[in-house]
């Protein structure tokens, strides 16, 4: 399942089995000079198959989307055996959207053995500049102020104080110790690539930076994205961790990170905060102690009140890791009763006897009081 | 993770640090990607996170090994990759090592299994019995196809077609460095690599001297200990170490030593965890000072001023002994000295995935072993090389026996640029 069927460089489509691991996608076509975009930070190990169950992001997901955004066409398997083909490999389609309902449906609909995928043109070059600055406020604002003044960066991304400190102790990248690190990418030919940087150095600069360094090599921009390709397994080294996925509106964001702060204090429980700035998408690591009775517990009702604090500042339960069992019970903060019923009757077409990852998605209350009453109307 | 070891069983050192390691893992998973079994067979208990689990569960309870442990352990090559790839720092090679001693201890294998491993560890250590087995293997490797175990095929159609003569090199004594003594080092000349092949260490200590190196052949020195090591065969892999410890130890004390070259990665990643394997014992001290000083050849030749050397219009193929790139973090030395002597250098795709040799993976193992030496076979060829060049006599042999491209040494190549003779492999082979 992890073959590629057919590369199309003149419609820039490749056509994938889905257990095919997302870096291997780029990899069948970067020697031609393609990418597949969407790139998320398990990208060396996860499948395709899940990217499309989860509609996952990535890093560069401000500039060419989610995987949603890159996705043509499927070949579905329905749980009475029929091989469906949705989509194809043209951008619009006749008909319902149905791959928008496919991709993001966390295997509950049916199993996508194979994909089809838009691949892009590599730039030509790609170069960060790393920003510090003293307080998350204005961090946020530069951020606002970077997409404002109508420039398109591949990637925004942000750190906070507790993960800088992490990954400077355990991969040493040479990053300042301050309040907000943002790492900020562009893409082009290095003429383009200059431009761009100099705009945003100079919004930058308006904030007073405590630090403010564009990368001129493939070694400093190396060196600047490794601490932060480093963060989760730095956070690893300092105690056990829970990573969260929410979204937020980037406005939000100093007020949510100031929360998040207090509620640390409240429960007891260290958290950095790694955070696509870009689109919204925040990754909060809440350290604790896994051989510590009680720990478990406290950190995951922190998590839940981080992800309510999402919803209710606008954004939502998840960027690119699904709802899953993990977050099932919030999903009452986000939709209504009537909100999830017209969810779960789509799930009722495709799947009547819910044998697809039952548990998964909607409160269990709510999916068995909904099969109940479906059992009773089959009756 | 999370771990459920009793505070009594943390006064085990051995679970001490087992525990420790397990701690580290955050189970992510990227492991799974770049693990040679996983790829081949992609059932998670052949990954390393399923093998941390399985190893953790066995530990953690307190209970002999069982079939499915010992069966999916059996199959990890001991590459580590994982150890490459693990975001998080867990030192899998000191995990497995823990759970093969364990094995070793509290499961009892099936006769043929206890009766091979036996006389694994009892032949290949020993250059003489081994040089005698081999020709044995080659007069019997017609019979090969009557053998009722795929393992007992695997190992007579291992045998070499040509078993070179005992080289007086290996004997205990000292080579005077040419020209002004710049190091004064010991040559680990192994064991298994000197029976199989002895120009190796000839072009090695040819080089060295060259070089401005006075190498020493210590007395007393062999095998490492990797091969009864990898079998938790605790007792006898700590008596080879220890052997080697004491000759090199005494050279230490005596004229003094530089380095302890070893130009069989395999050996090199067991060497330099001497320290680890004693730590809790007499030599501690001493295990740790020879783990200090040894180096890969690769790492004391960019010490040394090797000449840039001219075109030798010749495309090598290096391939990364995994003991080397992911055992011992060293990955580009050995294409640097290449490039510097003057060859064209490239590498096969998946450069990151074990050749599938292992030690004595590829006779204990040898289907998924053979998959494996497909796969490099394929990739390194891919390339059209001239030759192919490794650091690792077990790889070597393994990748040798697919392919009609010659297969030498990293120092055969370099001693050749740099006024040795010219590797016979290259007029032997395609």
């Amino acid at each position: 399942m992890t073959e590629v069927l057919d590369t199309d460089y003149d419609n820039r489509i490749i056509r994938v089995q889905t257990g095919r691991t997302n870096i291997s996608v780029t990899g069948a076509v970067e020697e031609d000079g393609f990418f597949y975009a969407p790139d998320p930070s398990s990208q060396l190990a996860c499948a395709i198959a899940g990217n499309i169950a989860m509609n996952s992001g990535g890093a560069h997901c401000l500039k060419y989307g989610v995987t949603t955004n890159n996705l043509l066409g499927v070949t579905m398997v329905l749980m009475d055996g029929t091989v469906v083909e949705i989509g194809g490999a043209h951008l619009d389609n006749a008909g319902y959207d149905l791959l928008g309902l496919i991709c993001g449906s966390e295997g509950q609909l049916g199993v996508v053995t194979e994909a089809t995928l838009r691949i892009l043109r590599k730039p030509e070059g790609a170069r960060p500049v790393l920003i510090g600055y003293d307080s998350n406020e204005v961090a946020g604002q530069c951020v606002s102020d970077i997409i404002k003044a109508g420039v398109l960066p591949v990637a925004i991304e942000f750190m906070d104080r507790p993960c800088i400190r992490a990954t400077e102790a355990f991969a040493h990248a040479g990053y300042p110790d301050c309040e907000a690190l943002l790492i900020v990418e562009v893409e082009g030919s290095d003429a383009e690539i200059d431009a761009q940087l100099g705009v945003i150095s100079q919004i930058a600069r308006k904030h007073n930076p405590v630090e403010l360094r564009e990368s001129r090599s493939a070694e400093e921009s190396a060196r600047i994205w490794l601490g932060r390709k480093s963060a989760f397994g730095a956070m690893g080294q300092i105690n056990d961790y829970m990573c969260l996925d929410g979204t937020i509106p980037v406005s939000a964001l100093p007020r949510v990170l100031r929360r998040i702060g207090e509620m640390s204090k409240d429960y007891g429980l260290d958290v950095g905060n790694v955070f696509h700035a870009g689109d919204g998408n925040m990754h909060p690591l809440i350290l604790f102690n896994a051989n510590t009775p009680g720990d478990l517990e406290k950190c995951e009702a922190f998590g839940a009140d981080i992800l309510k604090l999402c919803v209710e500042v606008g954004g939502c339960l998840t960027g690119e890791h699904g709802v899953g069992i993990e977050k099932r019970d919030l999903m009452g903060t986000q939709f209504s009763d009537e909100d999830m019923v017209v969810q779960m009757r789509v799930k009722d077409v495709f799947d009547p006897d819910w044998l697809l990852n039952p548990a998964k998605v909607f409160p269990l209350s709510a999916s068995e009081s909904h099969r109940a009453a479906q059992s009773e109307v089959a009756a | 993770m999370q771990t459920f070891f009793t505070d009594e069983q943390l006064q085990d050192p051995g679970l001490a640090r087992s525990n420790e390691i397990l701690r580290n893992c955050v189970h992510c998973g990227f492991c799974t990607a770049t693990c040679p079994t996983y790829q081949v067979l992609g059932d998670e208990l052949d990954s390393p996170r399923g093998r941390i689990y399985l190893i953790k569960d066995m530990l953690e309870n307190d209970r002999p090994a069982d079939e499915k442990t010992v069966k999916h352990i059996d199959r990890c090559l001991s590459c580590l990759a994982c150890m490459t790839t693990c975001p998080s720092g867990v030192h899998y090679m000191h995990l497995v090592d823990h759970a093969r001693e364990y094995i070793e201890q509290t499961y009892r294998r099936p006769l043929m299994d206890r009766l091979l491993r036996w006389t694994l560890s009892k032949i290949i250590p020993y250059p003489g019995r081994f040089r005698l087995a081999l020709l044995g293997a080659k007069i019997g490797r017609p019979l090969a196809v009557l053998m009722p175990d795929a393992r007992l095929k695997a190992m007579l159609a291992m045998a070499p077609k040509t078993i070179p003569p005992v080289s007086r090199n290996d004997d205990p004594q000292v080579f005077p460095a040419i020209g002004e003594r710049k190091k004064r080092v010991a040559l680990m000349t192994g064991c298994a690599q000197k029976a199989l092949n002895t120009d190796i260490n000839d072009a090695t200590i040819r080089l060295l001297r060259r070089l401005g190196c006075e190498v020493v052949v210590a007395r007393g020195q062999g095998c490492c200990g990797a091969l009864t090591h990898h079998m938790g065969k605790v007792d006898e892999s700590h008596a080879s170490a220890a052997r080697n410890i004491r000759a090199w130890k005494a050279e230490m004390d005596g004229d003094g030593l530089d380095a302890i070259v070893i130009n069989t990665s395999g050996c090199g990643t067991t060497v330099k965890d001497y320290g680890h394997m004693f730590r809790n014992e007499p030599l501690a001290g001493e295990a740790a000072a020879v783990s200090g000083l040894a180096m890969d050849v690769s790492e004391l030749l960019m010490q040394l001023d090797l000449p840039e050397g001219d075109d030798k219009h010749l495309t090598v193929a290096y391939h990364a002994a995994c003991s080397l790139q992911h055992g011992q973090k060293i990955k580009t030395y050995p294409k640097d000295l290449l490039k510097r002597a003057g060859f064209k250098v490239v590498e096969p795709a998946d450069s990151h995935l074990c050749c599938g040799s292992a030690g004595t993976y590829n006779l204990l193992q040898p289907e998924i072993s053979a998959k494996l030496k497909d796969r490099k076979v394929r990739t390194l060829e891919a390339k059209t090389p001239d030759v192919i060049a490794a650091g690792n006599i077990g790889c070597m042999m393994q990748i040798g026996g697919g392919t009609e491209v010659p297969v030498v040494h990293t120092v055969e190549l370099i001693d050749w640029a740099t006024g040795g003779p010219r590797p016979s492999a290259l007029d032997a082979g395609g």
